[in-house]
């Protein structure tokens, strides 16, 4: 009897002891699309597990700080997380982040979750004139810049 | 227990009110030091209560057959008509008024008034319609279920309600099928301090500038001393609901 139960102990010791490199990889792993913005960064605006868990948070605090108080220019805003995200097709045009396997759809399949925001708002970047008035974070600096954020050990941002 | 006043004690309110904002201050501090930290320095302030955005627009100057203004706001905000006048989005429309007796004729440009009593807000179900601090009357499109009370409630047929399904919106604009809409007096360009909405630059480009925008609040704005020193009117000034679009020469 004891010597099961030692085996049992020592059986699940096993299994932690090989599950943890891979529970490591995991939680490291990062899932951008290629030929987006997002590809070429380190991580988003705040750290990757954070975002994976609490983005919908973060956007739906943004939205009501824009819509009901006009406060624009926040780091989690959604037209940023596309411009961002949006991978590029080989004729260089914005791939849709709702089309099969695109960095919102892909994620929101799997956990089978249909979120409203694509009913009202645009699933690629918007070039249009008059759109980059809205962009705050224009071209020259670094969106992640001069965020007090913590990330988490053997995470180097540039 | 005679109840002379049916309006709610305000000041016990207030007081209530300051009691739980003074605990809540105290006990929510670190997430409120969190919420500052995560606004990043380029973020706007937000509305701010001692603006009043309105509008005056001189039926003069509004040239007949000219669309400048409408074409503006339809590309400023995405808005695309799907050939069906009686249901395709219209923030901002020409009317043409004409007195029978005299046979004078006016045009001016018609879109949400921005009231400061809005009906709009009165009858709405969800808190979708809503003014901001600084005046602008808006819809939370997070709330809005469709139901289309304030396009009744409105005297002006100001708003819009979204029949399709879109794609490809403008960012100046997110909107999407079942959402009622209107004139935003372009909240996207006043938040972001460009105090010139698309309808007064397109109609200033098309050397009319019937339109001006402006804060009603401050009394050394441009529209405040036009209105100070001419004859403006509210459309259906009888319901009482002090618009913030006014107009000249009517």
């Amino acid at each position: 009897m004891r010597s099961s139960l030692i085996s049992n102990r020592s059986l699940l010791i096993l299994l932690a002891a090989l599950l943890a490199p891979a529970m490591q990889v995991f939680a490291e792993s990062r899932f951008v699309t290629e030929n987006s913005e997002a590809a070429s960064l380190k991580s988003c605006v705040a750290p990757t597990d954070q975002m994976r868990r609490n983005h919908m948070d973060y956007l739906q605090h943004g939205r009501d700080d824009t819509v009901l108080d006009g406060i624009r220019g926040i780091d989690y805003s959604l037209s940023e997380c596309i411009d961002c995200h949006a991978s590029k097709n080989p004729q260089g045009q914005a791939v849709s982040v709702t089309d099969e396997g695109q960095f919102c759809q892909a994620c929101h399949e799997y956990v089978a979750v249909s979120p409203a925001c694509f009913q009202c708002h645009r699933t690629t970047p918007d070039t249009q004139a008059g759109a980059a008035k809205l962009g705050h974070h224009s071209g020259d600096s670094d969106p992640h810049e001069g965020l007090d954020i913590q990330l988490p050990a053997g995470i180097q941002r540039d | 227990m005679s109840n002379k006043c049916d309006q709610p004690n305000m000041d016990r309110r207030k007081m209530i009110g300051g009691a739980i904002a003074a605990t809540g201050a105290m006990t929510i501090a670190p997430g409120v030091i969190l919420h500052a930290a995560s606004v990043s320095d380029e973020a706007s302030s937000g509305a701010d209560a001692k603006h009043r955005w309105g509008m005056l627009i001189d039926s003069n100057k509004c040239a007949d057959g000219c669309s400048a203004c409408v074409d503006a706001c339809n590309t400023e905000h995405g808005l695309k008509g799907h050939g069906r006048p009686a249901t395709d989005a219209v923030w901002i429309r020409p009317v043409k008024l004409k007195d029978k007796q005299t046979g004078r004729e006016n045009r001016l440009v018609m879109m949400c008034q921005h009231c400061e009593h809005p009906p709009c807000v009165d009858v709405c179900p969800t808190n979708a319609s809503f003014k901001r601090v600084d005046g602008i009357v808006l819809v939370d499109r997070h709330r809005c279920i469709g139901c289309r009370y304030c396009m009744m409630a409105c005297p002006y047929k100001a708003r819009s309600f979204i029949h399709e399904a879109l794609t490809e919106q403008s960012v100046n604009a997110p909107r999407g099928k079942g959402c009622v809409e209107s004139c935003t007096l372009c909240v996207h360009r006043v938040d972001d301090g460009v105090m010139q909405t698309a309808c007064q630059e397109a109609c200033a480009e098309e050397g009319h500038a019937a339109i001006l925008f402006g804060d009603l609040n401050d009394p050394n704005s441009e529209i405040s001393k036009t209105l100070k020193s001419t004859n403006s009117v509210q459309i259906r000034a009888d319901l009482e609901l002090n618009t913030g679009v006014r107009y000249l020469n009517l």
